[in-house]
């Protein structure tokens, strides 16, 4: 600790003491916390007692104080177990009797502070510190502390109670694991004395028969066995196992999300995944004992394990695939389709479920699409899995929903009143579907998909967001249509979908619904960016009038569907489906070209996200080299930086530099400097060649844009242009061009700030001003060597180091901590005495 | 009480309720759909209609082709447009006492029942019901008079000759009372005879009814109706919506502890979300006017347009049809704009807001000031000079036979740029579409009708639980063209009575109990006993009257006053009854005390048994039983009275009297 800390430090605990004084901003305590930590990691902590007896006082001051307030109280208790987590420290707080006053049951428990739940968070957190050796476990087992643990496990406060659970498994853990030299058998005797009276709580709990004590004793072995890998814990597993057996057998089931999380920790954990391990005995049993809802999480953890069983995995997905089972079977189905499960299954219970109530029915079939739909992409690991039965089944699933499903049976009716129109199964069997499309299905059913998802799209009664998951499930089948067939252009099926599609995309362009011409607007990018060059698509969609509509909503009165509107305007623009080039006068005049109008939406348009999007559909076009774009791309870069360069968003202007760095790199590899097959130039050319280079990116004016971004006031701007920067510097520095040419400029090699740099743009601003606008052939201020001087000259290095650290860096040390808790304890007292 | 159903059409509801001594009648709708059997009357000389051939039979027989003309495969009948009236035979009308109107579709066929049935009693509706009725009413009339028919076709009613025509004429039902559409002075007449009410007034019916209008939050003024009596009570529910468009919300909570529950007006096409409607309304719109379409929409003067304009106004600045005109043509157009601006308490709250700022409550009136919708009470006229395309024209009949409609669909019928949207779901569009076939404009049905749908239905019952529901046959089944959809029916318990047209159901309805009032000197005289904490009991003797189904209990006549010493014997065999009554017993007898008390008597071997219904005290050797029940006491003894009076007297001691 240094000096001036030291110092400082008495004061401190003077303020913390004083029921006068209030500490007003609670994280000035947590800072001096971890300071404290930290300080008794790196020097003996002993020492800094000894050295700082203000500590020590304080904590005694602390145990005096009958009103002391709780956030002090709980401070004054971890600040303890900080220290006391060092055997030597330990020692020297046992002699005064310190931590017997603040952590035996004699302790804050009889205070009334100990209501306020931060200060037995602050107790539990005291004690989790110092658990670091073996003194402290035994001090907690004779002061009483550890039955305060057990009934902290039931502590109204759901934080505390938490914390309370994972103080036992780290101490039972730490007692475990100092006892590691010696084998342990499943007798009691073996054990360490505190271990024995964490487990032999557990085993009591379980045994309560009531449904807290029980979930806390699981959720305290779930913690364990989810932290803890060594041997012993088989040891105590074994000692567990007959509980909660029986626990699996009682009538009714209690504690069952408690159990599937113990048996999923359990599972994950090396020393329980052999397959001899009996724990798969007890998933097995679960998986039979539980509800339907509540096994479904279990399987699906088993399915995702590396290692079980093949047969506990066959029964996880029977169960996983229940409830689509009964759906597919209270629809009728084409005679001789292989249903997904057994007809011998028995669905009873499924049954009840799905028709007891609308939520519960909704709840369950979500609950399944979701599991099956995170198995998916292991599903060539599971042997077993039923791709097309599960196609068949969803689709019956969104059939329900839709009212489009012939019920076979009164069960089947029922099904069809609670799910018509339920938009949580539409939008999980949507999502499902989208997944299936990774598998291979027969053309049949793949004809019945499309049909499904045309219904969806074209409903008027689909929702916003079931419309937005139907065109995301569309995408992925049309992707994956693509993609199985052999030509290069797209198959006579997918033809077929795609006239049916666009002239609903047309409608839903046109929908008064927002979020409803957002998504079409999304899907026609996505379409667009996959399938821009297939000449299908192409027709089709210019035989449409989508591109026209899109068009339109750039102008929408929605700010969110103009940045849409924007991006799939770019990428129809770049993919030279646009009705309207950019660069090119159109026809008549009054219609604008695409780049202006985007330029104008980049310049006018009161909404960041448009802007967004304009500068981003630049980016990518200068990137690409759209066609429009190459024919006078200095033209383009110059009008685009011009307008970034005056907004207030900081993400635009970030965007904007990543556009005058793609600029910046294809100008300078221009020139073939990158090139390692290229015909080795002279170094006279080479120069001359980055000369034009430069001269070209100091008439687009982009150095006084990147200058400018350097001294932003936000820092992701500032931080990116320092990198643009530093690449170019490095690549000067490559061709030598950055050598100083006198004395002068050597002085200033890299030590200037921004402060300089900011007066010398407004220097070059001045110029700029001056020169009369009626000259024609204007030469430009910027020259090369301005550029050049200005690269030597500020300290890109430091100014990047300054920009990585946070915007508090200066204000973090401990001595500043220190003396801003004094200061506003200060002002606290000016203020009072003001008020005489 | 008994339910008289005149009408088959589940949405035009017309039932008499006969209830206590009252008649009442709710709701006269017209079943319009009558006239899509005939050809539209066009208001410009159309050469396509007059040209039609005549329908012959299959033998040749040309008897009917002046009536009746065939067009794309379809016959019509080529007469002024019918309606299909209720049914006038199954109650005498003139004994109906008073009508209660629902809103104000289900009044158009009120001067078929006022002016030609001999009905003599009231018609209550709400202000905004009968205006906006009134308009309905005149347009009807207007649109049909103003094309004057020569011909009226009548040969092919006869059921002869109906038996030979093609369907859909051979099934028509009662064609024969098929009537012509009333006069505008039938109409002034049978508005006369309404009362307007408010919503939750109490109208007293003949001091045996009280009959109340709630909002039903379907239509401006919509209402639904409590009859009820002190013991019953019978809710109306017609045409009621839970979707927040512009009349005042619907009041469900006095629909609360019915008996029974008469349930119409249903949506009319329960499978089409309203609002997905207006979305899909919206989209075929703007597609249709940006490639320089038109779009016609066949509507009622009144209702729904009032919120298809409110989306259009906060639609076309985004749908980029700031510059395209709409067309507003009815005769009563500019009244049904304005009286919609005018009933601010009948209108849902954020609309009765805006008039204290002042604002128009509908935005329609700023689009009609910035001139983005005109309207006109005819083509003719000003119309004509101001008439741009592409335009968009709301205009009626929603059947497509007449009205300015009429000339639109034979105007924009052949080009495929135009489109009409049908929002109404009173007719079916390809039946509407029909006569004006082949047609190249697009059609796009998109009904709004946000009347309750099924499980609205059900939220609703579940939460007012009448316990009995009476509604049309229709809705107790799926309907035919999707029979599999059980959740398009009404479930509840007990299971819906369903009625049908001209059928009469006995309601399952006991009345229990009257209200008798007792005169003030009456009451005077009672002196009432307490007999339990808060009870109190007293007997009355009185004599009931009756009158205006008013029971009163008043003093009974004071014997009077003896005249003359001669006299005083009769007076005394005048009322000999008194001496003879008894007081009466209140209380119950505690059994231990009781034995305490026989013992006191000397009854020494008391034995108690207890039994289902109370105690058997028992008394061996007397040989006597007294059998103490909840409503009675029996002594058992053999033949010795005196030992009986002796215990009757002890038992009475517990027993209070009065």
């Amino acid at each position: 600790m240094d000096i001036e800390c030291s110092r400082l430090l008495p004061s401190v605990c003077a303020v913390l003491v004083d029921p006068k004084q209030f500490v007003a901003d609670d994280t000035c305590l947590e800072k001096l916390l971890d300071w404290f930590k930290t300080v008794t990691e790196s020097e003996s902590s002993l020492l800094v007692l000894q050295e700082n007896p203000c500590l020590i006082e304080l904590l005694f001051h602390v145990l005096k104080l009958q009103d002391v307030s709780s956030n002090i109280l709980s401070f004054t208790l971890r600040l303890a177990g900080i220290f006391a987590a060092h055997e030597n420290s330990f020692q020297y707080l046992q002699q005064g009797e310190v931590l017997l006053s603040l952590f035996s049951e004699a302790g804050p428990l009889s205070r009334p502070a100990w209501e306020d739940p931060s200060v037995r968070s602050g107790w539990i957190q005291g004690v989790g510190s110092m658990v670091q050796h073996e003194r402290a476990v035994q001090f907690l087992c004779d002061c009483g502390a550890i039955d305060v643990i057990f009934s902290l496990q039931g502590d109204p406060s759901l934080f505390v109670a938490s914390a309370a659970s994972q103080l036992l498994v780290h101490i039972l853990g730490f007692t475990m694991h100092s006892q590691r030299a010696m084998p342990l058998s499943i007798q009691d005797c073996d054990w360490p004395l505190c271990a024995r009276m964490i487990v032999g709580h557990i085993e009591e709990s379980l045994c309560s028969g009531t449904v807290p004590q029980i979930t806390q004793a699981l959720n305290v072995l779930t913690t364990l066995f989810g932290r803890c890998h060594d041997s012993w814990t088989e040891v105590l597993w074994m000692r567990m196992n007959p509980l909660v057996g029986s626990l699996l057998e009682k009538e009714p089931l209690m504690a069952a999300h408690s159990l599937v999380d113990l048996f999923l920790s359990m599972a994950r954990s090396p020393v329980f995944s052999h397959l001899e391990c009996d724990l798969w005995t007890s998933s097995r049993q679960a998986l039979n004992r539980l509800s339907p809802t509540q096994a479904g999480p279990l399987a699906l953890g088993i399915l995702n394990l590396k290692d079980c069983p093949q047969t506990l995995r066959t029964q996880a997905l029977s169960i996983l695939l229940q409830p689509l089972a009964c759906v597919l079977r209270a629809a009728s189905q084409p005679a001789g389709f292989p249903g997904l499960l057994d007809e011998s299954v028995n669905d009873s219970v499924i049954t009840d479920i799905l028709l007891s109530s609308k939520s519960s029915c909704a709840g369950l079939l979500c609950q399944t699409l979701a599991h099956l739909e995170e198995l998916q992409p292991l599903s060539h690991l599971l042997v077993d899995w039923p791709h097309v039965p599960l196609l068949s089944a969803v689709m019956t699933v969104l059939q329900f929903c839709s009212g489009l499903a012939t019920p076979a049976s009164s069960v089947g009716d029922r099904l069809c009143g609670i799910l018509i129109g339920c938009f949580r199964v539409q939008r999980s069997a949507l999502d499902f579907l989208g997944t299936l499309s990774q598998g291979a299905s027969p053309s049949t059913l793949v004809r019945q998909v499309v049909e499904i998802l045309l219904v969806y799209l074209k409903s008027p009664d689909s929702s916003p967001t079931v419309l937005k998951k139907a065109f995301q499930a569309t995408l992925k089948w049309l992707l994956s249509l693509s993609k199985t067939s052999t030509s290069s252009d797209l198959c006579p099926q997918t033809q077929h979908f795609l006239r049916d599609l666009f002239p609903i995309l047309q409608k839903r362009l046109c929908s008064p619904c927002w979020e409803v011409r957002d998504s079409a607007l999304e899907f026609l990018t996505h379409l667009t960016k996959h399938w821009g060059g297939r000449a299908g698509f192409r027709q089709a969609l210019l035989s449409s009038e989508v591109p026209e509509l899109a068009e339109d909503l750039l102008r929408d009165p929605e700010s969110y569907v103009r940045a849409s509107a924007v991006t799939a305007m770019g990428q129809l623009s770049s993919r030279g489906l646009c009705s309207n080039p950019i660069g090119t006068e159109s026809k008549n005049d009054e219609k604008k070209s695409l780049f202006l109008e985007l330029l104008e939406i980049l310049s006018t348009d009161s909404e960041g996200f448009p802007r967004r999007a304009v500068i981003q559909v630049f980016t990518e076009w200068l990137r690409e080299g759209h066609t429009d774009v190459s024919k006078d791309k200095e033209q383009f870069v110059t009008k685009v930086l011009q307008v970034v360069s005056c907004d207030l968003d900081w993400e635009v202007r970030v965007q904007g530099l990543e556009l005058a760095l793609v600029f910046l790199v294809q100008t300078l590899g221009q020139h073939g400097t990158e090139c390692p097959y290229a015909v080795e130039m002279s170094s006279l050319t080479q120069s001359t060649l980055l000369t034009e280079s430069l001269q070209i990116l100091c008439r687009v004016k982009l150095f006084e844009f990147i200058f400018s971004a350097l001294c932003d006031c936000d820092r992701p701007v500032a931080r990116k242009s320092c990198d643009i920067l530093l690449y170019l510097k490095a690549q000067l520095s490559h061709h030598g061009s950055l050598q100083g040419s006198g004395e002068a400029c050597t002085a200033s090699l890299g030590t200037q700030s921004t402060a300089w740099l900011e007066t010398t743009l407004r220097k070059w601003r001045a110029r700029d001003q001056g020169q009369p606008s009626g000259v024609a052939d204007r030469v430009d201020c910027q020259e090369p060597d301005d550029v050049l001087e200005v690269l030597r000259s500020v300290d890109l290095e430091g100014l990047r180091g300054t920009l990585a650290k946070s915007s508090d860096h200066i204000e973090k040390s401990p001595q500043s901590l220190l003396q801003d808790m004094l200061a506003t304890v200060g002002i606290l007292e000016e203020n009072e005495a003001d008020c005489y | 009480m008994k339910l008289y159903c005149l009408s088959g059409h589940p949405t035009l509801p017309c039932n008499v309720l006969k209830f206590k001594s009252t008649t009442i009648m709710l709701d006269c709708g017209l079943d319009m759909t009558s006239t899509l059997n005939f050809l539209p009357l066009p208001l410009v000389q159309s050469p396509r209609l007059s040209n039609l051939p005549g329908w012959a039979l299959k033998d040749g027989n040309t008897f009917l082709d002046k009536e009746l003309k065939e067009c794309s495969g379809h016959v019509f009948v080529d007469s002024v447009p019918e309606f299909c009236l209720p049914e006038t035979e199954l109650i005498d009308l003139s004994t109906v006492d008073v009508i209660l109107i629902s809103n104000y579709h289900c009044m158009m066929a009120l001067p078929y029942i006022t002016e030609h049935t001999g009905f003599t009693g009231t018609v209550y509706a709400t202000e905004p019901t009968v205006q906006i009725g009134r308009l309905l009413m005149e347009e009807l009339v207007n649109f049909i008079e103003r094309v004057p028919k020569a011909q009226s076709a009548s040969l092919w009613k006869n059921k002869e000759v109906q038996r030979l025509l093609p369907a859909p004429l051979k099934d028509a039902v009662e064609v024969s009372t098929w009537r012509r559409c009333y006069t505008t002075q039938e109409v002034n007449s049978a508005l006369s005879k309404i009362q307007l009410v408010g919503y939750s007034q109490k109208i007293e019916l003949f001091g045996a009814v009280q009959v109340t209008p709630l909002s039903s939050g379907y239509a401006l003024g919509s209402s639904n109706w409590i009859i009820q009596s002190h013991y019953e009570k019978v809710s109306y529910v017609s045409g009621s919506s839970l979707l927040t468009t512009h009349p005042q919300p619907m009041d469900q909570a006095s629909l609360k502890n019915s008996d029974v529950l008469i349930l119409t007006g249903l949506t009319q096409i329960p499978t089409a979300n309203p609002d997905g409607m207006v979305g899909e309304f919206c989209s075929n719109l703007a597609l249709t006017v940006r490639n320089g379409g038109n779009v016609l929409v066949p509507c009622y003067p009144s209702g729904v347009i009032y919120d298809l304009l409110e989306c259009l106004y906060q639609y076309i600045d985004s749908a980029g049809l700031s510059n395209i005109p709409f067309y507003f043509i009815s005769p009563v157009a500019n009244s049904s704009l304005e009286f919609a601006q005018i009933f601010a308490e009948w209108l849902c709250h954020n609309k009765q807001t805006k008039v204290y700022l002042p604002e128009p409550p509908f935005p329609h009136a700023e689009l009609i000031q910035t001139n983005k919708l005109k309207h006109y009470p005819s083509i003719h006229g000003d119309f004509s000079n101001d008439f741009k395309q592409p335009c968009v024209v709301f205009t009626g009949h929603p059947s497509l036979r007449f009205g300015d409609v009429v000339h639109f669909m034979e105007l924009w019928g052949k080009s495929s740029l135009n489109t009409v949207i049908f929002t109404e779901p009173d007719f079916s569009y390809l039946d509407a579409l029909a006569p004006y076939q082949p047609l190249a404009m697009k059609c796009i049905y998109c009904p709004i009708d946000t009347r309750l749908n099924f499980i609205q239905v059900s939220k609703l019952l579940k939460e007012v639980q009448p316990l009995n529901v009476v509604c049309p046959e229709q809705y107790t089944q799926p309907p035919p063209a999707q029979s599999h959809r059980m959740d398009l029916m009404i479930d509840c318990q007990p299971p819906a009575m369903s009625y049908r047209r001209a059928e009469v159901l006995a309601l399952p309805f006991k009345r229990r109990y009257e209200k008798i009032e007792i005169m003030p000197e009456l009451a005077d005289s009672l002196v009432p006993l307490e007999i339990k904490p808060g009870i109190s009991l007293a007997t009355v003797s009185a004599v009931l009257h009756t009158k205006d189904n008013k029971h009163v209990l008043q003093a009974p006549p004071r014997p009077s006053q003896p005249q003359a010493s001669k006299k005083r014997k009769r007076v005394s065999d005048d009322i000999p009854d008194c001496k003879l009554l008894k007081p009466l017993l209140s209380g119950s007898i505690p059994v231990d005390q009781f034995v305490q008390t026989l013992e006191k008597h000397g009854f020494s071997d008391v034995k108690v048994e207890d039994t289902a219904k109370g105690h058997i005290v028992l008394l061996q050797e007397a040989e006597t039983l007294i059998q103490i029940e909840e409503d009675s006491t029996h002594i058992i003894c053999d033949n010795d009275e005196m030992l009986r009076v002796r215990l009757r007297d002890l038992v009475l001691k517990f027993l209070q009297k009065f």
